[in-house]
């Protein structure tokens, strides 16, 4: 009986020498253990304290972004999440889009949208301004 | 296998409720009124039922990650490995079911 020797491929990415693929590898495991924490938080406090969902509106948002702490909570989960899930989104692109033009078009556009979301998110939360409504309690803006 | 599978599933699904999530908070810069309106959306009652499959997919992930981590980095991980997968399942429910009965009657009782 003769058997066939399997031909496995060479790696893709053959000349790289750089640990980056260690360094995201670690990056999820520190980031999934925070965003647990941060997310998790977040919902609870959004969802399940006072009115829930339903207390969510303008004024909600305002008044928790007049507290620094909410600011930065909300600042890292959004930088950790979005980091999080591009990563994710690029292993997922790396094992099933075999093309190179397909792999290399699918990363385009998951950059693009990751970094127009970090800036876009960045922005809003540092420039929110809570006066702009005009029925607005908030002593900052009397 | 399929907890592997799971996770990448639910990843990706949260992946894009947190493009659509930045886009529909982002409307705090233009109004207050363009986010209300936006918000409203969140209130209706399907929608509060998608809200509740969403944070099912989040508790997934996370206490499914946390397996994983100590898989890799724990040195019993590894021996406990079935332990582990019914913790996930233990904790998934511990969380659940208080934020769905909290959830689903804030959504239903107004």
């Amino acid at each position: 009986m003769t058997t066939s020797t399997p031909v496995i491929q060479a790696p893709r990415n053959r000349a790289s020498k750089s640990n980056f693929e260690l360094y995201s590898w670690i990056f999820m495991r520190l980031s999934g253990v925070l965003l647990v924490v941060l997310i998790i938080a977040h919902l609870f406090v959004n969802l399940m304290l006072g009115d829930g969902i339903h207390a969510v509106d303008f004024a909600f948002v305002a008044g928790k972004w007049s507290s620094p702490f909410w600011q930065s909570w909300d600042l890292i989960m959004l930088w950790l999440a979005q980091l999080h899930g591009t990563n994710g989104l690029r292993t997922i692109i790396n094992d099933y889009a075999q093309r190179d033009g397909t792999r290399f078009w699918l990363k385009s556009l998951l950059y693009l949208a990751s970094i127009v979301v970090i800036v876009l998110g960045t922005l809003v939360i540092f420039t929110f301004d809570p006066c702009i409504d005009p029925d607005s309690t908030l002593s900052v803006c009397q | 296998m399929w907890s592997w599978v799971a996770h990448r599933v639910t990843g990706v699904l949260i992946f894009f409720f947190l493009f659509a999530h930045v886009l529909d908070t982002a409307l705090v810069r233009v109004s207050p009124e363009a986010y209300n309106d936006i918000m409203s959306t969140y209130k209706n009652p399907v929608v509060g039922v998608l809200e509740a499959g969403l944070v099912a997919a989040v508790l997934y992930h996370a206490f499914n990650g946390l397996r994983v981590v100590l898989i890799d980095f724990w040195s019993q991980g590894p021996r406990y490995q079935r332990q582990l997968s019914y913790g996930v399942v233990g904790v998934f429910l511990l969380f659940f079911i208080p934020f769905a009965i909290r959830h689903l009657s804030i959504v239903f009782g107004h």
